[in-house]
């Protein structure tokens, strides 16, 4: 079955060199880091996690998001997926490996990352975080595979796959339930410290997720003959839209808290990311443009994602989507791990900017989970279109 | 023995160990060091006595009368440990430190106060917490908590993950986020003079006072202990032995720690 991602189109080659030619630079990047140290990137003293832990922050959501497909079809025997769903596993696979790898690049001995299975440490969230990821990876590999080759072999997928399945739904909420935990049990990090970080991680992970699988489809749709099909794409439209609501709802009780309660350290982040923070004699606020963009592209794209389904238009749905998914990436993937740092526990304000070759790395990593996608996805969209012609 | 039986006996038997293993094992997932029930209510105030627990109280008059003796501490630890010196803020490294009153109280919010406290310098070094949030953040424990309360690192186990030091809600942690043994452009290395009793560090692992460990395991005092003895400015020893002498300060002086309300329970007491 792998076979089929070795032919291809011009495009499609021209494409994979692309992504190629993006990972070489990054690893070159990362052998600079590997030599240096962390030092290398823009993190310091004050601020020990940069856009490594963001975008892994961030990306565990774009896996989780796959459940939102997974669960109509497989627990309710929502038919409508039937097309989609395979897309919605093989991207959890992209995005766990992306996960790892930035966890990989954020480690200051990245050697010893087996440390952590050598001295399992229950206690700390890291651990489990280590687990519920690794176990992820596995149940979509698993399922995605069996069920995918079983279509090629064009026989119903074993039985002994079903439980895998079912219990890869859970898993899906465990993964960005522990990975919010990891944040929302530090005391004396105001920002993070709050009970509905959790709650809302899976909110936005149900909308960003989703929507970045919905461009997708969009691309496959123009470039190849494999289409979701009109039902499926509603009923997404429906799902990002609401899980986009709910994490603004989410986000608005968190101002509540802050604003209401007057407590210094919780309003202090929540001034820096979107007001500015005053310190001193100085302002900091070089979060506020990209913190302000994201909810007014987080709330246009919930409305225009309404829009485009009424009126049935592809190209403002996917405009729609792309709205979505950069707003909670700067939302997740930005806001929350920095803001998270300011001002620090001695209430310093430290600006963090990433370095070149940080940049160079964090490229490298995306271009990566693109090349395992478009190798996955060239797979199952070839064996469904020879299936079904 | 007929089959209900047997599954009685069985379901009976599971149940069994599950209610003796369940307790422990969710006593070691919340590491119960500092056994909640026992606490008073709010879980604020002090927790039982159990074996050793050192603290350090840091008489702060004594530094505001002798400027120098601060900066005398720093040097101690620092020349001991090998801490390097990278001469910027972004790869700093400090196991003790002197900061400003508004830095190291920043919950201390008074509308007026005596104008010596307005940017007062104030020593301050890990907590050594009896609840120490980075233990319980670190995924391979490289970080741990001794029984006499100290709070150690494992230099050679950690993995550079940094979760410790988003855990600490006292800055107390620093990263070597490039080669602690290097050199600068000048040719000038990092740590000045290697004292060789004790380890230098490698780039990406997360190091911390220590309070000295290696000293008090050969019956010495911590090294900025040592320095300030003379003046009384620091004074270090066993809280849990009633006839020490920082348990006899800690009876007779009123003192502070650094933002206590967090249920960190640090080792640390200020005069100020």
């Amino acid at each position: 079955m792998i076979e089929k991602a070795l032919k291809g189109s011009t495009g499609y080659w021209v494409w994979m060199l692309f992504l190629l030619s993006i990972m070489g630079v990054g690893g070159l990047c990362y052998v600079q880091q590997f030599n240096y140290g962390l030092g290398i990137t823009g993190m310091s003293r004050d601020v020990t996690w940069g856009v490594y832990i963001s975008q892994f922050t961030f990306l565990v959501g774009v896996a989780a998001g796959g459940l939102m497909l997974v669960l109509p079809y497989y627990l309710h025997n929502y038919k409508a997926f039937g097309r989609i769903v395979i897309l919605g596993e093989f991207m959890a696979i992209a995005a766990i490996a992306m996960c790892l790898m930035f966890i990989i690049a954020d480690l200051g001995q990245p050697m010893r990352a087996l440390n952590v299975l050598l001295h399992p440490t229950p206690n700390s969230m890291l651990f489990w975080d280590m687990i519920v990821l690794n176990g992820y990876l596995f149940l979509n590999v698993l399922c995605g595979w069996v069920v995918l080759q079983s279509e090629y072999k064009g026989i119903k997928y074993p039985k002994w796959v079903k439980p895998f399945i079912y219990l890869s739904i859970p898993w899906a909420v465990s993964i960005h339930t522990v990975t919010a935990f990891l944040y929302c049990g530090l005391p004396g990090r105001h920002f993070w410290l709050t009970a509905i970080l959790a709650p809302r991680f899976l909110a936005s992970a149900f909308a960003a997720g989703p929507a970045l699988l919905m461009i997708i489809a969009m691309i496959l749709k123009r470039t190849t003959r494999f289409d979701v099909g009109r039902e499926a794409q509603d009923k997404l439209v429906t799902i990002i839209g609401y899980a986009a609501m709910l994490n603004f709802f989410f986000l608005g009780c968190e101002f509540f808290v802050a604003y209401y309660s007057q407590i210094p350290g919780h309003m202090h982040t929540l001034d820096y990311l979107f007001w500015g923070l005053g310190h001193g004699d100085q302002v900091f606020n070089n979060l506020v443009p990209f913190m302000r963009a994201s909810v007014i592209m987080g709330l246009a794209g919930i409305g225009l994602i309404f829009v485009s389904r009424a009126k049935q238009c592809d190209g403002l749905l996917v405009l729609s989507c792309l709205l979505i998914f950069i707003a909670f990436w700067i939302d997740k993937g930005l806001g929350l791990v920095l803001g998270g740092f300011v001002p620090s526990p001695m209430d310093y304000v430290t600006e963090y900017y990433p370095s070149a070759q940080e940049i160079g790395v964090t490229a490298a990593v995306w271009a990566t989970g693109a090349f395992i996608l478009s190798i996955l996805y060239k797979v199952a969209i070839s064996v469904k279109l020879e299936k079904e012609v | 023995m007929d089959s209900k039986r047997r599954d009685f006996l069985k379901i009976a038997g599971l149940t069994a160990i599950a209610g003796i293993a369940a307790p422990s094992a969710f006593g070691t997932l919340l590491k119960g060091e500092a056994n909640a029930s026992s606490a008073p209510a709010g879980g604020h105030g002090p927790v039982a006595p159990t074996g050793k627990r050192y603290g350090m109280v840091i008489d702060v008059r004594k530094f505001t009368e002798n400027p120098e003796l601060a900066n005398q501490c720093i040097s101690a630890c620092h020349t001991i440990h090998n801490v390097p010196d990278f001469g910027n803020k972004k790869d700093e490294i400090k196991w003790i430190w002197v900061d400003s009153y508004e830095h190291v109280f920043p919950e201390n919010t008074q509308y007026k106060r005596p104008d010596a406290l307005k940017g007062m310098p104030i020593l301050t070094l890990c907590n050594h917490c009896d609840n120490p949030p980075c233990v319980r953040a670190c995924p391979t424990k490289a970080t741990y908590k001794k029984k006499d309360g100290i709070v150690g690192m494992d230099y050679h186990r950690c993995i550079g993950c940094r979760f410790c030091m988003a855990a600490c809600p006292y800055g107390a942690r620093s990263f070597n986020w490039r080669d602690p043994r290097g050199k600068d452009a000048n040719g000038r290395p990092f740590i000045k003079e290697i004292n060789q009793k004790y380890p230098t560090r490698m780039r990406g692992v997360v190091e911390k006072c220590n309070f000295c460990t290696e000293r008090l395991a050969i019956g010495q005092l911590p090294a900025c202990v040592e320095v300030a003895t003379p003046t009384k400015a620091l004074v270090f020893g066993d809280m849990n032995d009633p006839n020490s002498e920082i348990s006899q300060v800690l009876k007779t002086s009123f003192t502070i720690q650094r933002n206590p309300a967090i249920g960190t329970h640090p080792s640390l007491f200020y005069i100020i």
